[in-house]
């Protein structure tokens, strides 16, 4: 059979179908700098009284470095991210002091040298888009909820949400590995675990493109798990769409186990492989979004919206 | 959208077949057309006063096309007078003595031959004329006896110059051809008999164009009106149609040379076949006819701006590659088009030694890259170390093959030097934060698509058909906006999404 026809057939989205179809479409390209802008997303959102991890500080030139020593003074643990960064580029993750130094998710330790010279390669923008001169931003550590420990290896689990017009229609869980250094991507490395939009258990899950049941660290089951808020993550994940105006977003969440749901960031160009996270093809959640006669304005409405069109594409 | 493709690739095709068909632009590279190069040549013996010398010149609006008319005379000066079959030229001189030599110089080539099928009105139906007897009768009987064997105007007058030419045992034709002498007065007889059955005829004047004619003069053959076109009859064998080989200078009235003040020795002609290159031939011709397109065409700079265009125009075919690489295909590359402008670099080293220059340089700048990692540059100073190592790099390469023997080697020197120190540099952070496979995955990506963009832009059809027809280039245009909107699958998301085809049950 025609392997593309077997394609369609599955319903998956492809690159070629989602730049023209779905962000050319929807989203315009002037809203870019409100997603590709972590601070400006970080504020938006703070704004609009979405909740997001709390910014310890910017560093916007190298002079401003030695402001590094009173923004961290006393912290145990602090992410340093580029404003302007993709993909996980750029992102440090510190866990704990090691007297004179830091220690990295990864175990790594990192001396105070070694993130001023970090810091000002996000500066002149070494892991931007583009490789303009960037920002830095410190914020705080999300820890991720304990009932994650034992598949999530020495990082931050995040939740990828794909926003459709509004309506939260698939959604990852990724999770770091001894591979991806801390980070959740998954082309550094790191599992994508397929969540049931309806009820929030984890379905299926993928590591560097085959599927896998088990953490490839911790050797814990990967499946079967629940995310505990998953309605009130689904509906912060619709509220995004109204901050930022894009019609066909990506929202990277993370579940603290203080503070709940968090906003990490957004995303104009979601990749694809949350598709083969969840054993689904986009295809058809996207094309009953648009046969819905009215999207509806408030973000619980949508978000259920999301959960009926996800059982019923199951 | 669609539209909008579809007139550009209209209106690019349609400019293309106007101007390889009507204008004659060859489609492809490397034909030559034959061009005569026709000497007329007048020899004078003049009295000393003022001269005027009158000078027939062939016909314009007959089946061949004019490059380039000339006229070479020391004392004279020459303008061209009337036009169509009534063109002469005049020649003057205030003063002239002795023998003078007047050159009339035309460089033709045959031209599409249809030219000679045109149409042209009836001229009138001659009266019959009054022969007197006995002749009358003969030509009444080989008339009849001709009409009595063909089926249209032409195949009855190629009978008849047949019979005409075979005079051996029929009377009638002994008894017409009786007194005549020479050609001229041959195919005058054959119009008279023509005349008795209302054919209109008249006499065509050729030159036989052979390789290194010398002293030729024209020669007299029969044009028949069959009431759609005239067709041009050889007198003396039947033979319809004008030969290759054969120019037609005029018809009618023998063409003279007069002169007032001097006496003509003697005219005559000579020619010489040259081969010259069909775009050079057919964009002349186009000037003449004073083409609006080809007049603003490439053709109209200087010459060194139009080798930098023959380059220039190949670097859309290599861009449509790239798009065809990375969205039909799903290849990856280093930066949108650095793939085109390493297959520029390549066009000039040649492919193989390209590929070994460009693989060296970027292992080595990448080497010296890892280092530079670990001193911790800021980014612009690094990138200007990566660029100066990378110029470094290429130095060596040269002066060492030089030294070696391998000159080859020595066009590296041609290689974008920037593009390659991003390469380098953008290699290495991928490689630092997506690891080794990513890395070279794409850096070899890169390479690919450059050597398939450097096949595509080294098709020399390719290569003419975009200088002399540009407007193709708005088929490409045509077929970027058409792949911009393209949402099919690439080909890589097959092993991308190989899980799915494989392990996902079927759906139904």
């Amino acid at each position: 059979m025609n392997p593309f026809r077997r394609l369609r057939e599955l319903g998956l989205i492809g690159m070629n179908r989602r730049n023209a179809s779905y962000i050319l479409e929807h989203n315009p390209r002037r809203r870019y700098p409100l997603v590709d802008d972590k601070l400006r997303t970080k504020r938006l959102a703070e704004a609009a009284g979405i909740a997001v991890p709390k910014l310890l500080g910017v560093i916007t030139s190298i002079r401003q470095l030695d402001a590094l020593d009173t923004m961290l003074d006393g912290r145990e643990d602090f992410v340093i991210k580029p404003t302007k960064g993709s993909g996980g580029n750029g992102i440090v993750v510190v866990t704990s002091r090691l007297g004179e130094r830091w220690r990295r998710a990864s175990g790594l330790p990192l001396s105070r040298d070694e993130l001023s010279y970090h810091v000002s390669n996000i500066l002149s923008g070494m892991h931007s888009l583009g490789g303009l001169p960037d920002r830095v931003m410190v914020e705080q550590r999300v820890r991720f909820d304990a009932r994650f420990d034992a598949v999530s290896y020495r990082g931050v689990p995040d939740i990828r949400t794909v926003v459709y017009r509004g309506v939260p229609v698939m959604a990852m869980m990724r999770l770091p590995t001894h591979a991806s250094d801390g980070k959740a991507n998954l082309h550094l490395g790191g599992i994508g675990v397929g969540i049931d939009i309806a009820d929030g258990h984890t379905t299926a899950a993928i590591w560097r493109n085959r599927p896998v049941r088990l953490h490839p660290d911790t050797l814990s089951s990967v499946i079967g798990l629940q995310v505990p808020d998953w309605d009130r993550l689904l509906e912060l994940a619709a509220q995004c769409q109204a901050l930022c105006g894009l019609g066909y977003l990506g929202v990277d969440l993370v579940l603290d186990q203080d503070c709940g749901p968090l906003v990490l960031e957004l995303n104009a160009r979601p990749g694809l492989s949350v598709q083969l996270a969840n054993r689904a093809g986009l295809g058809p959640r996207l094309d009953a979004v648009d046969a819905l006669r009215r999207i509806p304005h408030e973000a619980c409405a949508r978000a259920a919206i999301g959960r009926e069109i996800a059982s019923a594409c199951a | 959208m669609r539209l909008l493709a579809l007139s550009l690739i209209l209106i690019g095709l349609s400019l293309a077949a106007y101007k390889a068909n009507v204008l004659g632009l060859p489609l492809t590279p490397d034909t030559t057309a034959e061009v005569w190069t026709v000497d007329m040549r007048v020899q004078l013996r003049a009295h000393g006063g003022p001269v005027r010398v009158d000078m027939p010149l062939p016909d314009s609006d007959i089946a061949f096309t004019r490059l380039q008319e000339e006229f070479i005379a020391t004392a004279f000066s020459a303008i061209i007078d009337g036009d169509g079959a009534e063109r002469r030229a005049i020649w003057t001189a205030r003063r002239a003595r002795g023998r003078q030599t007047l050159y009339y110089r035309l460089q033709l080539t045959k031209g599409t031959t249809n030219l000679a099928q045109q149409f042209s009105p009836v001229p009138g139906y001659p009266e019959v004329p009054d022969y007197g007897e006995p002749q009358g009768a003969a030509v009444r009987g080989l008339l009849d006896s001709v009409r009595a064997a063909s089926a249209d105007i032409e195949s009855f007058a190629r009978r008849l110059v047949l019979r005409y030419n075979q005079p051996s045992g029929d009377d009638r034709v002994h008894l017409l051809r009786d007194g005549v002498t020479n050609a001229e007065g041959h195919v005058r007889n054959l119009i008279q008999i023509l005349a008795g059955a209302r054919i209109p005829a008249r006499v065509a004047w050729t030159l036989e164009l052979s390789k290194g004619m010398r002293a030729q003069h024209l020669q007299p053959w029969l044009q028949v009106h069959n009431e759609r076109h005239w067709i041009t009859i050889n007198p003396e064998t039947g033979a319809t149609g004008l030969p290759a080989t054969r120019l037609l200078w005029g018809t009618g009235k023998r063409p003279t040379v007069h002169a007032e003040g001097a006496e003509v020795v003697e005219w005559g002609f000579a020619a010489i076949r040259t081969q010259r290159d069909v775009l050079a031939v057919a964009t002349q011709r186009a000037a003449d006819v004073g083409s609006l397109l080809v007049s603003l065409s490439l053709f109209s700079l200087p010459v060194q701006t139009q080798s930098v265009y023959r380059v220039l125009l190949l670097v859309p075919i290599g861009a449509l590659i790239v798009v065809l690489m990375r969205n039909i295909v799903g290849m990856q590359t280093f930066g949108t088009f650095m793939p085109v402008l390493i297959a520029m670099a390549f066009r000039e080293t040649q492919l193989v030694v390209g590929i070994t220059l460009f693989c060296v340089v970027v292992a080595l700048g990448l080497l010296v890259r890892f280092y530079l990692e670990r001193l911790r540059l800021l980014l612009v100073p690094r990138l200007a170390a990566v660029l100066v190592v990378v110029v470094l790099i290429m130095a060596v390469i040269s002066v060492f093959s030089h030294r070696l023997g391998f000159d080859r080697a020595l066009s590296v020197a041609l290689f974008p030097m920037v593009i390659l120190a991003m390469t380098v540099e953008r290699m290495s952070v991928v490689w630092e934060e997506a690891g080794a496979r990513d890395a070279l995955q794409k850096g070899f990506g890169s390479l690919a698509v450059a050597v398939m963009a450097y096949l595509a832009m080294n098709q020399p059809l390719l290569a003419h058909l975009a200088f002399v027809f540009p407007e193709l280039l708005l088929v490409v245009l045509a077929a970027a906006l058409l792949l911009g909107r393209y949402t099919g699958y690439r080909l890589t998301e097959l092993w991308r999404f190989r899980t799915a085809l494989r392990e996902w049950e079927r759906p139904g």
